[in-house]
């Protein structure tokens, strides 16, 4: 038995859509689903004659992006011509950056199962535009709808630095998270916003050597499912080619691959020896674009804090799970929200709880986002304190967010009185009524007592008993304590 | 001194760009590309120690748009123009092998 290891490396590159309202050179409308074809100007048909004119918001979005993966911003940027020969693009080029891109060197810290996090460096991010769509109908020939000819894209390539399907997929969806935050990009996978390609081989150990497998690129992955499945079975396939054949990477074996969604495999695509061949050169319609400092500190100022930290930060600041933390940060303004609630004074773990549980419930059935249910910060963090003091249930609780809903004037405090949904708590008050329950139901007692088989259910019987008296307000906890001191 | 543009060269580039040549117009290129690069070659006599590259001729930077959206053409005038149409599409030889995409 030879001994053999390996361990599967990737690197990825990503296109993001920016949330733009028009296209990156020219006015058309930057929309999804418009009637084919609609939203096209001369520009974006590549007629001749037409200058294109860089959008200022597109560019400032870039920055952005550059900023939260802590990349160095260029203070010269300029844009270049790459050679495109699909229709999509009918200009036969595409406007992107080549040398001087304007943004390298960062990185993006990734959180991982464990709750700790990684650092994957980014190489560089650069703007380009965006092709149209290509439809490949039953007959012999092609459609093609230029609407999305031209919309502002934000390539993101990041170094060989991760290590598993499951790593790469933290990658995107971290990534999907922070430009979402920044309110950049909706990155919505359903309609092409982020689409991914990554770069995947093996370093095998075997007999005390080294090899490297030859390195393959999957081209145009739109969902995390596929992302993270074609890293796992490209690794399994890379590894069993080796074994089979030896071949290891050199110059010019790097192959593309596709990936089929209905049998989960990857397949080679045919490609000409030249499609690489970008001949690249400087964009003479363009002129460069220099960032002075004072822009790039105003961009600087429409950072927020970023998802992975606000995750951490929840987790150690308030104590809560990682699990429950990522919950909250999926979105920017529900964490905001949960923040505030805290704020305000609530306790965090409850305002997580209600947060995650009626407010996204409520905000579901509405339609909207918690912050705008038109609950405040403060009641809900009232609320959570009454839940702590245990003035109400957490049933009591969901009853009273649903009539706060309805009545935002309202405070949590006075929706409970008015609704008699205040939990009784005072011990001397239940007292009493225990008292009254363990004369009435003698064999129940004598069952608790007696500590056998029937034990347990009597004494939740006996609960029941008190629960009914007090239509329910008895606070359970409050009364299991009595009953247990009494009957033992 | 750069490298002499051959035919093999022209032949390449000409395939890069799709241009179905004959025999006698990679001749007849060769020769003019050549003249064109020997002329631009001229340059090189040039010292340009203490010269900072030029990214572009103009003397400008930070030409700009807002993002404002303006009317397009509509989907009648976009394919005003086109050969061919397919219902609201650009109708186009079948695209075999396709990598298209930014």
């Amino acid at each position: 038995m030879s001994e053999l290891q390996h361990k599967v490396i990737v690197g990825l590159e990503i296109h993001v859509q920016l949330c733009t309202k028009s296209k990156m050179f020219c006015g058309c409308a930057a929309e999804f689903g418009a009637e084919p074809n609609s939203r096209v100007c001369p520009v974006c048909l590549g007629m001749p004659g037409v200058l294109p004119v860089m959008n200022k918001q597109a560019f400032e979005y870039a920055v952005l992006v550059g900023l939260a993966l802590n990349c160095r911003i260029a203070a010269f940027t300029k844009w270049d011509r790459k050679s495109y020969y699909y229709p999509d693009l009918p200009k036969n080029y595409q406007i992107s950056q080549y040398d001087l891109p304007l943004s390298t060197n960062g990185y993006i810290e990734i959180p991982l199962e464990s709750g700790r996090t990684k650092k994957v460096r980014i190489t560089r991010a650069h703007l380009e535009e965006d092709a149209g769509k290509n439809l490949h109908t039953a007959g012999d020939f092609s459609q093609v709808d230029l609407n999305r000819t031209g919309t502002p894209l934000l390539e993101i390539v990041t170094e060989p630095d991760m290590s598993s399907g499951a790593e790469v997929r933290a990658l995107a969806a971290e990534l999907q998270r922070m430009v979402r935050f920044l309110g950049v990009s909706e990155a919505d996978m359903q309609k092409g916003h982020m689409r991914f390609e990554p770069n995947i081989n093996l370093v095998i150990t075997k007999d005390g050597r080294q090899y490297k497998t030859p390195i393959v690129e999957i081209k145009n992955l739109n969902s995390f499912r596929a992302l993270e499945r074609s890293v796992d079975y490209e690794e399994q396939r890379q590894l069993d080619e080796f074994l089979e054949t030896g071949e290891v990477m050199e110059m010019g074996n790097k192959t593309t691959r596709g990936w089929d969604d209905e049998r989960e495999v990857t397949v080679l695509q045919r490609e000409k020896e030249e499609a690489h061949d970008y001949r690249y050169f400087p964009e003479p319609d363009l002129v460069p674009v220099e960032l002075t400092d004072a822009w790039l500190e105003e961009i600087r100022g429409r950072l927020c804090e970023l998802p992975i930290k606000k995750q951490i930060r929840f987790v150690e600041q308030y104590k809560l799970s990682d699990y429950d933390a990522g919950v909250l940060t999926a979105d920017r303004s529900t964490a905001e929200f949960f923040d505030e609630v805290v704020k305000a004074g609530g306790d965090p773990k409850r305002a997580c709880n209600w947060v995650t549980q009626d407010g996204l419930r409520l905000a579901k059935e509405r339609g909207c986002r918690v912050d705008e249910l038109g609950i405040s910060p403060q009641q809900v963090a009232e609320l959570t304190n009454m839940i702590v003091m245990g003035d109400v249930s957490a049933t009591a609780a969901t009853a009273i967010s649903d009539i706060m809903v309805t009545s935002p004037d309202l405070s949590a405090r006075r929706i409970a009185e008015e609704h008699n949904l205040i939990q009784k708590s005072d011990a001397d008050e239940l007292e009493a009524i225990v008292d009254q329950v363990i004369a009435a139901n003698p064999n129940a007692v004598e069952d608790v007592t007696s500590g056998g088989k029937k034990s347990k259910k009597a004494r939740g019987f006996l609960l029941g008993q008190v629960m009914q008296k007090t239509r329910g307000q008895a606070n359970p906890k409050v009364v299991s304590e009595i009953l247990a001191k009494k009957l033992g | 001194m750069a490298k002499k543009i051959d035919q093999a060269q022209v032949r390449k580039v000409a395939k890069l760009s799709r241009l179905e040549l004959t025999e006698a117009e990679v001749e007849e290129f060769t020769g003019q590309l050549r003249a064109i690069l020997d002329y631009v070659e001229k340059m090189n006599e040039l010292d340009t120690t203490n010269v900072e590259p030029l990214a572009h001729c103009l003397p400008l930077s930070n030409v700009f748009r807002q993002d404002r959206v303006k009317e397009s053409l509509g989907t009648e005038k976009t394919l005003g123009n086109a050969p061919q149409r397919d219902g609201e599409f650009f109708k186009v030889p079948k695209i075999l092998d396709d990598s298209s995409g930014a």
